[in-house]
């Protein structure tokens, strides 16, 4: 068994690491942040970090209530599903404040095809045109009213052309 | 007059969100959220993406992702004859402004989007080695922005290749399933711009939402399964050949 | 995208490269701390007694080595401050974060320990013989304890010998684990093998050995020194053995794959004879372990003067060293170079001047040689502090 006296020298060392064990549950006291272990093995208040950040997309819910005769005539065409902000783009900031932000124009030319524009792998059901030979030229909106553009159907006079507000 | 009008439509969310197929169950306010009432999901139809990209540019708009990184993408698969080992796959800049003509070579042509699949057995916190990324419990795999070290183990241990690095705030990042809308009641960017409806964001503890019924009703996959990462993006009408 | 070229299909994310050439150093490096370790161990446990002249000098390899191992790592992090986060909130489910404390153990509980109770008879003389902050130094190591009787300094050799023995699994757990990182990630295929633990041990082996071998030739030369040449055969002999057994286990992973041919195997084999010919076929398997394992052979049968062995000896260590930095670049990088969908390759861009760059993974591997020379000046492996030399010289044919 060793003699304490010639062993001296193992316990300094032994103290030297509860020393740097104890520093090291001091440190995990002071640094780990207040709600890690709340639900998991993270911090708890991440999920409201995460859930607070701006909201760039008002969502189709948030324009119908200004925009009541573009959300009826498109609710009637074959545009009925397709969401405001998916071509016209994030507009919460316009929606949270109208006069804000003017929403931009669009480039009816470029939107259209992006969706439209004949493609093999489109499915065969989708309507897709090719651009160049389709209209000679002419700009998509000459013939197809955007919010409801299948020719021929049904269009109330004020959807013509994009309002601006309620009236 | 249209005042009232526009006050009294604002007050029924119920008509606000008449498309049933594209919003989940009943929008509830923020504060009234509770988290364990939930578990997320996606739907993913195949047969009704046209690859027009609109998805990518959305999540990137609403996200503020850095260009060159992808939290959503969409790759054009073109399977010849019955090859479907030896699929032509390509993604331009992740298919964000739709994609170039291709030559007609027959075969099947399709589109297939792409994100996380919010995994409930996720190798990808398996591997995270201080808890910065963890499936919350509502189902959703977030990333701790403040907590992230960058040592990007999550990034090599995601078997579909969601992940990424932001270079602005060197820590991991990925699709994060619009938590900050979801829990508002507001869908996803990319279900929210969707215009053929191919992505439909899904309560899998909501036995009424009608998404959540397609999938018990109908057939469906998810991306390699044979990892068994219990992945939650499910797809409707995927090809054998998809990766 | 960012200009980096790529072949058929990556997903978008993946075309440019997580882990860097920094990450192939670090398991480099750790590999030669565990088998550093591993040769001093033949001695101290297993009794080989014509390796004691290199005991000393690989414990001190090893400490060098092992401290710079995390410097790569540091320099890698997104956010190199945030690290102490692996030990304030270890996720246990993490290799990586397990392996903090594998690492905090073996560095304090091993060796460390094992170094001063092997040097504490040096270091309370010197603390008293010699002046300035030299002095200083070495008191502070003894720990206020000067008692180097022979019953204390029996102690310390029982008390290393129980270290020793400590040490010999946790120097494989040490290593082993750096392979069940990469080991254990399902999605990737080129690294998912219960192999991988066992591969990156026995090559860590193989690297320790090479090394220290190499150092003690060296430094044999540089203070002007006869070589021990029953030493240095020794060890190139187990320097041999352990080559075989790390060579089976890579042809075995081969085979099996080969063999087997899943859904992985027709990208990674394309891989393999295209884009990592030159760092696999070439500089692993032919340079960095035929070779030397054919030159090792030939040292063995037939008897070659000590000239020639010297010579040999040296090749063969150096392409040693080279070929096993090629495995673990094989692995990180080779694993990051295909798609894993199977359709597709990218390439790595190294850079020279960047902060996981190349001047820094040169500056960072010469780093622990200057480590050692400055461990050597103040812990002379091979000088008892009275003037009498602890290694005997025996004579060659």
């Amino acid at each position: 068994m060793a003699n304490f006296k010639d062993a001296g020298h193992l316990l300094r060392m032994a103290a030297v690491f509860a020393v740097g064990i104890a520093l090291f549950l001091v440190a995990r006291s002071i640094f780990v942040p207040k709600s890690f272990g709340q639900y998991g093995h993270y911090r708890g208040a991440a999920l409201a970090e995460v859930a607070s950040k701006p909201v760039m997309f008002a969502g189709h819910g948030a324009c119908e209530g200004c925009h009541t005769d573009v959300y009826d005539a498109k609710s009637k065409g074959v545009h009925a599903h397709v969401a405001c902000e998916a071509c016209h783009g994030p507009l919460a900031k316009h929606a949270d404040d109208p006069t804000a932000l003017q929403p931009p124009k669009m480039d009816v030319a470029v939107l259209c095809v992006r969706c439209h524009e004949a493609g093999l792998a489109k499915p065969k059901t989708f309507p897709q045109v090719v651009s160049a030979e389709h209209s000679g030229g002419v700009v998509c909106d000459t013939c197809h009213q955007p919010h409801s553009p299948r020719i021929g159907d049904a269009t109330t006079a004020s959807a013509e052309k994009p309002s601006g507000g309620s009236k | 007059m249209s005042l009232t009008r526009r006050h009294f439509l604002f007050l029924l969310p119920a008509a606000a969100v008449a498309w049933d197929a594209l919003v989940a169950g009943t929008p509830e306010a923020a504060p009234n959220y509770n988290m364990t009432d939930h578990w997320w999901g996606l739907l993913i139809d195949v047969t009704k993406c046209i690859g027009c990209g609109t998805c990518v540019q959305a999540c990137q708009a609403e996200n503020l992702v850095p260009d060159g990184y992808y939290r959503t993408w969409v790759e054009r698969y073109h399977v010849a004859d019955w090859s479907i080992e030896n699929p032509v796959v390509d993604s331009p800049d992740g298919g964000k402004h739709g994609f170039p003509a291709s030559k007609n070579e027959g075969g099947k042509n399709f589109y297939v989007p792409k994100m996380c699949n919010h995994c409930a057995d996720s190798p990808c916190t398996q591997v995270c080695p201080v808890g910065a990324t963890f499936v919350s419990p509502d189902g959703v795999v977030l990333v701790d922005q403040k907590y992230c070290l960058g040592c990007r183990y999550c990034i090599q241990a995601c078997p579909y290749g969601c992940r990424f690095l932001n270079p602005e705030t060197n820590t991991a990042s990925k699709c994060t399933l619009c938590y900050h809308r979801i829990t508002k009641g507001l869908t996803t960017a990319c279900c929210e711009t969707c215009p053929t409806g191919t992505r439909q964001l899904v309560d899998l503890k909501n036995p009424n939402d009608p998404v959540h019924k397609f999938i018990e009703t109908h057939s469906v996959q998810v991306l390699k399964p044979h990892l068994a990462t219990k992945a939650k993006a499910f797809y409707y009408g995927l090809d054998g050949s998809v990766r | 995208m960012n200009g980096i070229p790529v072949e058929g299909f990556m997903y978008p994310n993946e075309i440019e490269l997580q882990w860097s050439v920094l990450i192939v150093l670090y398991p480099f490096l750790t590999g030669l701390v565990a088998g550093a370790f591993i040769l001093a161990s033949l001695e101290r446990v297993f009794r080989v007694e014509e390796v004691k002249p290199t005991y000393r000098l690989a414990l001190l390899t090893a400490l060098a080595f092992l401290l710079i191992a995390p410097l790569p790592l540091q320099l890698h992090l997104g956010h190199p401050e945030r690290s102490l986060e692996m030990y304030l909130t270890p996720h246990t489910s993490s290799a990586m974060a397990m392996f903090g404390f594998v690492y905090m153990w073996y560095l304090m509980a091993v060796l460390v320990l094992e170094i001063w109770l092997d040097y504490r008879r040096d270091i309370v003389i010197l603390s008293q013989t010699t002046t300035g902050l030299k002095r200083i130094f070495y008191r502070a190591l003894t720990l206020g304890s000067s008692n180097i009787s022979h019953e204390a300094l029996a102690i310390d050799n029982k008390t290393g010998w129980i270290i020793t023995i400590i040490g010999i699994p946790s120097a494989f757990l040490l290593h082993g684990y750096v392979g069940f990182i990469f080991g254990s990630v399902k999605a990737n295929p080129w690294w998912s093998s219960p192999l991988m633990p066992v591969v990156f041990i026995f090559s860590a082996m193989v690297s320790g050995i090479a090394a220290v071998m190499l150092v003690y030739m060296f430094t044999c030369r540089a203070r002007g020194e006869e070589i021990n040449m029953r030493c240095v055969d020794t060890v190139a002999k187990y320097l041999f053995y352990a080559f075989l057994i790390d060579f089976t286990l890579e042809v075995l992973d081969l085979i099996h794959r080969i063999y087997e041919a899943d859904e992985s195997f027709r990208s990674l084999d394309f891989m393999v004879h295209t884009k990592l010919y030159l760092p696999h076929i070439v500089i692993q398997l032919l340079l960095g372990t035929l070779t030397p394992i054919i030159l090792l052979g030939i040292t063995q049968v037939l008897p070659l003067s000590a000239t020639k062995r010297k010579l040999t000896y040296t090749i063969a260590g150096c392409l040693t060293l080279m070929g096993i930095f090629a495995m673990r670049w094989n692995v990180v990088i080779g694993g990051q170079l295909f798609s894993k969908s199977f359709l597709g390759y990218t390439t790595y861009k190294l850079r020279l001047i960047d902060r996981e760059g190349l001047l820094v993974a040169i500056v960072l591997t010469l780093l622990p040689l200057f480590i050692l020379w400055a461990l050597i000046k103040l812990l002379p492996p091979w000088e008892d502090v009275k003037g009498e030399h602890l290694e005997t010289a025996y004579g060659d044919d």
